[in-house]
């Protein structure tokens, strides 16, 4: 079975969401659509829906993280699900429980949904492989294979901003080689439809034949930027670096950082993200961070209503018949 | 298709609510419509009492009970209350009371964006076959029909009501 059938079910419909590799242009506009309507729901009094009311949510993280599991915590709540986090260097598995077992302690809770962040590529894949079958598992994050709900919530501020994804040009700057949020995100993009996805990288910081991705290769940031609608700057992640790839940090940001004069040539209304955390002064200079181009903190917000649409589609995969309104 | 003058049921419909509006003295209300006949019932009404503020809309799809039965559904428009709920006399608006779960629904939305000083219900059609003690204020007109038959109102232009038999 490959990963793209394992997350859908008999009828087609999201049941796990490990990648947004395969999934189809229909059901990423789905996603973007249910999340612009539960977009509202975080402006109310009262900031929650009964939707998954009764519902237990596990988030699993075996490795660190702040936004992701904060937002996926504040999802399933505003749905009125139970949560609960498990830090796992922190809990059994350091006293040798494996992996199976804790799934299957935590399958005796009556989980319903584990959302998984995980230093290995394919441990989500892996453990939607071996749950129960009522179970749904989301992928948070697995090493530097995929990050689909991150890739998600950047198409939805995208749209937020562009309307349409045909005429965007996108630009992907810095540390495609270890990035799951990239993979991610050109697969979602391609799938969308923009009409041309760039990277922008030196040699060492891109993955053998990225080009078969369908994404433009350039060395040079201010070709890569130039006429871009979308300028994407990636996290240096220097904890997944195992050898020299890079002479110097200096050297990056003089190369690769994002600064004020490299924006220039991108289009006068271009939009900057970042999927955080930002080392500010190596990819990018904070005037820019914090500038009238950057949409970094509406991504954050954006993640909180992808998430629950996300959540709310793999737990509600029902939808055959239209029950009339009574 | 029901041969019924819709038009005359919502006139009927606009002069009651006035009336009953003014033995409670109930001033400065809003109106609230339910995704979809609904609102298409309180458009019409909300012109004909001249209301202050705009038509709120209400799509109860994140609060039904059979989420767990028939999930999310495809493409939720999501609901629009531009005014504050809190200590208005609201008149919740929709086209078919049947079960009563829909307005269960809306109810409980509605108070989670603040508590009302009131809510009245209108309908333009109520029909046989209630589950829950849910009752309307107004009622456009009221019928008898098996548990088999189902009920729509089709529109917006022209509004219709048609009859339909499950198989």
């Amino acid at each position: 079975m490959t990963v793209t059938n394992i997350q859908l079910d008999s009828n087609g419909r999201l049941k796990h969401f490990l990648t947004t590799e395969g999934l189809s242009q229909q059901l990423l506009l789905d996603i973007l659509n249910h999340a612009e309507s539960f977009a509202g729901v975080g402006k109310r009094a009262v900031k929650k829906v009964p939707l998954l009311r009764g519902k237990t949510v596990v988030n699993l993280f075996f490795e660190p993280s702040t936004r992701t599991r904060t937002t996926f915590e504040l999802a399933a709540k505003r749905l009125s699900a139970d949560v609960l986090n498990l830090n796992i260097p922190y809990s059994s598995t350091s006293k040798g429980e494996t992996l199976s077992d804790t799934l299957r302690t935590l399958e005796a809770m009556h989980s319903d949904m584990f959302v998984v962040r995980h230093d290995n590529s394919g441990a989500a894949h892996y453990i939607a492989s071996q749950v129960a079958p009522h179970i749904s598992v989301i992928n948070g994050g697995d090493g530097r294979h995929a990050h689909p709900t991150q890739a998600m919530l950047d198409m939805f501020t995208i749209r937020r901003h562009k309307g349409t994804f045909s005429s965007l040009v996108v630009a992907i700057v810095g540390d495609i080689l270890h990035s799951r949020v990239a993979r991610s995100l050109i697969h979602a993009l391609t799938t969308l439809g923009v009409c041309e996805v760039r990277v922008v990288a030196p040699n060492t910081l891109l993955p053998a034949e990225v080009e078969k991705l369908g994404v433009h290769v350039f060395h040079d940031m201010r070709r890569g930027l130039a006429d871009a609608d979308v300028v994407y700057m990636l996290r240096l992640q220097r904890e997944r670096m195992r050898s020299a790839l890079l002479p110097s940090e200096n050297e990056y940001f003089y190369r690769y950082g994002l600064t004020r004069e490299k924006l220039a040539v991108a289009r006068p209304d271009v939009i900057v993200m970042h999927p955080g955390p930002i080392n500010r002064g190596i990819e990018i200079e904070s005037s820019v961070a914090d500038g009238e181009h950057s949409v970094i903190l509406e991504q954050v917000s954006h993640g909180i209503a992808v998430r629950m649409a996300v959540m709310a589609m793999v737990m509600g995969r029902f939808h055959d018949n239209n029950a009339e309104g009574t | 298709m029901i041969n019924e003058d819709i038009e005359g049921l919502l006139e009927q419909i606009a002069l009651d609510l006035k009336s009953l509006l003014q033995a409670q003295l109930r001033t400065d209300p809003v109106m609230i419509g339910i995704h979809t006949g609904g609102i298409w019932v309180a458009a019409y009404l909300h012109k004909k009492l001249h209301l202050a503020d705009p038509l709120g809309e209400l799509n109860i799809a994140f609060y039904r009970d059979d989420f767990s039965h028939i999930g999310i559904h495809p493409r939720v428009t999501p609901s629009n209350l531009p005014f504050d709920v809190d200590n208005r006399h609201i008149i919740l608006v929709d086209d078919v009371l049947y079960t009563g779960r829909t307005i269960r629904a809306a109810l409980n939305e509605i108070f989670d964006y603040g508590r009302p000083a009131s809510v009245t219900l209108v309908v333009l059609l109520e029909r046989s076959g209630r589950e829950l003690p849910i009752q309307a204020n107004i009622i456009g007109k009221s019928m008898t029909l098996n548990a088999d038959e189902h009920v729509k109102l089709t529109g917006p232009e022209p509004l219709a009501l048609v009859i339909k038999k499950s198989e």
